[in-house]
């Protein structure tokens, strides 16, 4: 098996001082793929970048095909052959498919102007011989994720690439949509590509990959077969230590419902109905999960929840009271508590230093101020206790925020929600890209809180985090709710994917009838 | 009344119009590209100052029309690359490096102008040149167009021509094409290997091509001098009729006709004896009123009867 | 020293950009002058030479502080509101015409004349602030637009409503003494206007920094989202932003009319508004530093004018060298090579240490 890739002791520093590769050393094996599995923040995605020419290394050596390379920007990359697909889909949104897919090699006709003819033919002769029917004059906007997925891929290949890298592609796709990918790739491979896929899903990992190699902490931990390696084995190498995959412990009392959603809708502002009367509650002691592929509803659900966004109709209520369409302010004196999904758009204020994120949602209060004149040093103190508490990485309570990394960022968002005593938890993908390490800790936080009497409602795409640690299951498909389980060993991953993909109905999934229970109206 | 109305309904307040009209369209058109590549460029107004002095300037020492004006579009050009590169490569707010760039234009202007003419006014000691009017053969003697279409500066009619070739080069050229990827989604354009930097630049260079001719026109063809700030603000206009237009060729060009109007209007209602000021204001207040119905109408969305 | 180079990075980038700015001014000195030596002594020490230079030289700083403040509080925001030129004609304009037509003991006449320059500065402010909290109106383009209409209507209100027929020029009627800021040091023109804005800054400092209505605005500057999401009223934050700058900017233009000429008499806008831009800038939008920097542009104008007057170079060179030094301090990555050099190998130095501790 010939190499075509390899990477000899790749140091990369980032202007800001990080480290982000430590001396990393990876053979690629043509025709196969290989797998990079890796924490947020291992270094990953700065490896990719280097190899796709959007960032150059301080240090080492890059051979492709076996001559020494140096690729100095995305355009030299795809020269040679190596094409990428981004995490974030990364199309022109005004334009047509067509338009994204030859943006970059545009043929053209007397030297200046756009050739429509011979771009229709060359994208229509891509989609042939590759296989991937894609709407050629529709604008990119109005096209579903998948699609869009599909000509992100038709992009790469359209542009001969040969190495082709996937950034978590399955981030957006149900686990149906998940086969498909799968199918495309090893197709793809028959054809005699190669392909690099960073995942952090370690079940996808071991159907797909053949090779794997792991990352901690900017340098390359090991590389093997996929087949050599559990999961587990795996997982423990990307953090070093031993983790639980184990559900926890189911809560001991569950008290009245605290949070009652009633008959929510929200129809936006391109009257495109999203939320379609949605109905549920959370009860006090217990974690509602909510299931769901992103994009279902569920980010506007939880800004309606919030006081961000204003629903259309339908009622929410807290101990009875209703908080339809407060303000994020009055709803907070709720004792609400929301993480949010975003934390670097939402949840914190990078510039900004820790004790200035600690207090925005009490600042006003005494004895965070008095008369309107902050006290800082009271504020100091509370910050470097929670800084404690919260196992927080941090020089002092004035470090900014862009110092520090997502887990420890998340760490500071989950500690100023937490401590501000709430009763009620908005949990919105709390661990969306963080290291297992503070991912433990904040379904640790999320159990702890659950037991003392704290209503959480949780939202995750992440099965994995919804089987480990809700008591009652909800799944949303096209903004309504279409299942709801208990949470036991008998529901899985499987189990809850035709809902996730609107596959099965509420009526139609009457075999395994949710709630069987309880009588309540779904 | 009546005369004034008469007035405002005659061939004469169109032919007002597309002349007053010239140099907000011009400006508008650099404002939309760059716009569209997603790095405004809101120094148009030091633009246009920087390449009207330079086009006076010019054609009074060497006394050459066509010189002058390659001067006066290089100094246009000229600007525009350095605002790319104080964006693009130093990092600078364009926003703020845009205000920096016309402070500069305003006080250069001024300082050259009295350095070479003595004079802190106007140029009017000089002997610059102005680039000619046409009467259209035939078309001139057409009763009600002629006299609308038909000797107007030569610079007026290359504005079509330029609001034509603005919408080639958006749709029809894979440079604009590329400008606006850019805009929409840089992150796009650099997975396919687009130097998005690159792209902006360009299309700084080109607002300052536009932009330049609108300088020109200002002072060697709508007035024969250059004076100071004779740009009165029409470099921000610009920004109000390209946004009204959402950045593209046909609505640039019809924000900035309804701005020609306004600013026509101003003029012609002068014998009624308004105080001169209120009428200098009326194209200000009328933009601050545009600008805001315009985004009134954009944030308020109709809602379907739910089901 | 590499640390104390990166820690203190922006101070000595704003340094090396100003001393460039000077080196610009005297090269061209040199060029243009016919008598360098003694332009570049009246340019560089023109403001200290006499009683009354220094004081002119004092006093300018004070409308520079009121409008750099204008600004930055907005810009503290987010909002690149640069109304401030308008709201400090019109704010003038119409204390003048409050000022002329009433009849109040000093102290009283003082304070209402300035709420008056300061309240209808403060509506300046509200028109584009309104405009954006409400329907996202672009504030940068309405106050621009601001600026002229309220140059246009203060005028029209002096002229035609105010003017002191019997002056010489196109001024209002004088202020009645009621109706004056003292200047308090002989031979100098410094008058109690300087010392309202010296306070009004500092003051300033303390409310963006130890308030709790400055942590709201300086929070949705940095990012309105995470503001919203904690619960801060965004919308009033936007909105009152731009009110108290302008208000402060009106405040600017009042106290030179009280302070310095006791009458209206701009025809053209004086400028201030303009440097309260460049001195937000330069000074990053803390109040502290925005005392400096209009200290430094002060110097800068009444320089220039000396040398405007005392020789034949013409005073907007000063303009011309403002907005270089503008461009440089903007210019993120202005010298960001160096840093980023000294940068790697403090990291790497850092990365080593931790090697040899574990």
């Amino acid at each position: 098996m010939e190499t075509i890739l390899s990477l000899k002791n790749i140091v990369k520093v980032y202007p800001n001082g990080v480290v982000a590769n430590k001396g990393i050393n990876i053979d690629v094996e043509k025709n196969t793929i290989h797998a990079i599995v890796g924490e947020n923040g291992a270094g990953k995605s700065t490896l990719m970048k280097i190899i796709f020419g959007e960032e150059t290394p301080q240090e080492g050596e890059i051979y492709y095909k076996g001559k020494r390379v140096h690729i100095k920007n995305s355009l030299e990359a795809i020269a040679m052959g190596i094409g990428m697909i981004h995490q974030h889909l990364m199309l022109a949104p005004e334009l047509t498919v067509a338009e994204n897919l030859i943006l970059g090699t545009e043929p053209v006709k007397w030297k200046l102007f756009l050739d429509k003819k011979k771009i229709m033919e060359k994208t229509e002769s891509a989609c042939k011989s590759f296989g991937f029917e894609v709407p050629l004059n529709k604008k990119v906007k109005d096209l579903p994720v998948g699609t869009k997925q599909r000509i992100e891929i038709l992009k790469v290949l359209i542009r001969n690439a040969e190495l082709i890298i996937l950034d978590e592609p399955t981030s957006v796709l149900t686990p149906q949509e998940t086969e498909v990918l799968f199918k495309s790739l090893r197709e793809l491979k028959a054809k005699g590509k190669t392909i690099i896929f960073i995942s952090h899903k370690l079940k996808e990992v071991k159907q797909i990959a053949d090779r794997v190699t792991i990352i901690r902490d900017g340098k390359d931990i090991a590389t093997e077969d996929a087949n050599k390696l559990s999961e587990h084995q795996i997982a423990e190498l990307m953090v070093g230590r031993e983790i639980s995959f184990e559900r926890i412990e189911k809560p001991k009392s569950i008290g009245e419902p605290l949070l009652r959603v009633e008959n929510l809708h929200y129809v936006n502002d391109e009257n495109i109905h999203i939320l379609k009367d949605i109905s549920f509650e959370v009860r006090r002691g217990e974690i509602l999960g909510m299931a769901g592929v992103e994009g279902n509803g569920q980010t506007e659900l939880v800004e309606i929840l919030t006081g961000l966004r204003a629903a259309t109709s339908g009622r929410i209520l807290i101990k009875g009271t209703e908080i339809t369409n407060l303000s994020p302010r009055e709803i907070r004196e709720k004792k609400v508590a929301h993480i949010p999904e975003d934390r670097m758009e939402n949840g914190v204020a990078e510039k900004s230093s820790i004790e200035e994120n600690i207090i925005v949602d009490r600042y006003y209060k005494k004895p965070f101020s008095k008369n309107s004149f902050l006290n800082w040093k009271y504020i100091g103190n509370h910050t470097t206790k929670l800084i404690k508490d919260f196992n927080i990485l941090a020089q002092s309570s004035k470090t900014p925020i862009s110092a520090l990394s997502g887990g420890n960022i998340q760490k500071v968002v989950v500690a100023r929600e937490l401590s501000s005593d709430p009763e009620l938890i908005i949990a919105d993908q709390p661990t969306r890209g963080i290291d297992v390490g503070s991912e433990e800790m904040v379904h640790a936080l999320l159990k702890e809180a659950r037991d003392r009497g704290i209503a959480v409602f949780l939202v995750s795409a992440d099965l994995d985090e919804i089987l480990k640690v809700a008591t009652r299951i909800l799944v949303i498909y096209n903004g309504k709710i279409v299942a709801e389980f208990e949470n036991n060993e008998s529901i899985t991953q499987e189990k809850l994917g035709p809902y996730m993909l609107g596959v099965t109905t509420k009526e139609e999934g009457s075999t395994n009838k949710p709630l069987s229970t309880e009588q309540k109206e779904v | 009344m009546n005369p004034i109305l008469k007035s405002i309904l005659s061939p004469k307040f169109v032919f007002a119009t597309i002349r007053v009209m010239t140099p907000i369209l011009y400006p508008a058109i650099g404002v939309a590209i760059t716009a569209l590549a997603g790095s405004i460029n809101i120094a148009l107004e030091g633009i246009m100052l920087m390449s009207a002095f330079t086009g006076v300037m010019v054609s009074a020492y060497t006394g050459n029309l066509l010189i002058s004006l390659i001067a006066g579009v290089a100094a246009g050009v000229g600007m525009g690359a350095i605002l790319g590169y104080f964006h693009l490569k130093l990092k600078a707010d364009i926003i703020i490096a845009a205000i920096a760039l016309n402070m500069f234009a305003s006080g250069i202007t001024i300082f050259l102008l009295y350095l070479f003419a003595h004079d802190k006014g106007t140029s009017s000691s000089l002997k610059s040149l102005v680039f000619p009017s046409f009467q259209i053969p035939i078309l001139k003697d057409i009763p009600i167009l002629g006299p609308m279409l038909s000797g107007h500066n030569i610079l007026t009619y290359f504005v079509f021509v330029a609001v034509i070739a603005f919408y080639y080069l958006i749709y029809k050229t894979p440079l604009g094409l590329r400008i606006r990827a850019v805009g929409q989604n840089p992150d796009a354009a650099k997975s396919v290997g687009i130097n998005v930097d690159r792209i902006r630049f360009y299309s700084l260079l080109l607002s300052g091509f536009f932009g330049s001719f609108g300088g020109l026109y200002l002072a060697m063809g709508y007035v024969s001098w250059f004076s100071r700030d004779m740009t009165a603000g029409r470099g921000f206009i610009a920004i109000a009729a390209s946004s009204l237009g959402n950045n593209l060729p046909l609505g640039t060009f019809l924000g900035s006709l309804l701005f020609g109007l306004v600013n026509a209007f101003a003029i012609f209602i002068a014998p009624l004896k308004i105080p001169s000021e209120f009428i200098q204001s009326i194209p200000y207040v009328t933009t601050v009123i545009v600008l805001a119905i315009y985004s009134i109408n954009k944030s308020r969305k109709v809602k379907k009867e739910i089901e | 020293m590499e640390k104390f180079i990166v820690k203190y990075f922006n101070l000595i980038r704003t340094i090396i950009a100003v001393l460039i700015g000077v080196v610009i001014s005297i090269l061209i000195i040199f060029i243009i002058s016919k008598n360098p030596g003694y332009s570049l002594k009246t340019f560089f020490l023109g403001p200290l030479l006499t009683k009354g230079r220094f004081g002119d030289f004092i006093e300018q700083a004070s409308p520079i502080i009121l409008c750099g403040l204008a600004i930055a509080i907005p810009f503290q925001a987010e909002q690149f509101n640069i109304g401030a030129e308008g709201a400090l004609f019109i704010g003038a304009a119409v204390g003048t015409a409050f000022a002329v037509s009433t009849h109040m003991p000093t102290i009283l006449h003082i304070t209402s004349v300035l709420l008056v320059a300061g309240i209808t500065g403060a509506i300046w402010g509200f028109i584009p602030g309104f405009l954006k909290a409400k329907w996202k109106t672009d504030e940068l383009v309405i106050s621009l637009m601001m600026n002229y209409v309220a140059y246009f209507l203060g005028l029209y209100l002096i002229n035609y409503y105010f003017r002191d027929k019997s002056a010489g020029f196109l001024v209002s009627y004088q202020l009645p003494k009621t109706a004056w800021l003292a200047q308090f040091i002989p031979g100098m023109r410094i008058h109690v206007g300087v010392i309202i804005s010296f306070v009004i800054a500092i003051l300033t400092y303390y409310f963006l920094y130890h308030t709790t209505k400055g942590y709201e605005i300086r929070v949705t500057g940095i990012n309105k989202n995470f503001a919203k999401f904690g619960g801060i009223n965004v919308f009033m934050v936007i909105v009152i932003s731009q009110v108290i700058g302008g208000f402060l900017a009106g405040l600017g233009g009042m106290t030179e009319v009280m302070g310095l000429h006791r009458r209206f008499n701009w025809q053209m806008s004086p400028g201030y508004g303009w440097d309260g831009v460049v001195v937000a800038i330069i000074g990053r939008n803390n109040p502290i530093f925005i005392i400096f920097a209009a200290l430094f542009l002060s110097y800068l104008r009444t320089g220039g004018q000396v040398l405007n007057l005392l020789s034949d170079i013409p005073s907007e060179m000063v303009i011309a060298i403002k907005s270089i030094i503008i461009l440089l301090i903007t210019a993120e990555a202005f010298l960001e090579k160096f840093k980023y050099r000294i940068t790697i190998r403090e990291a790497k130095r850092r990365e080593a240490l931790d090697e040899s501790d574990s």
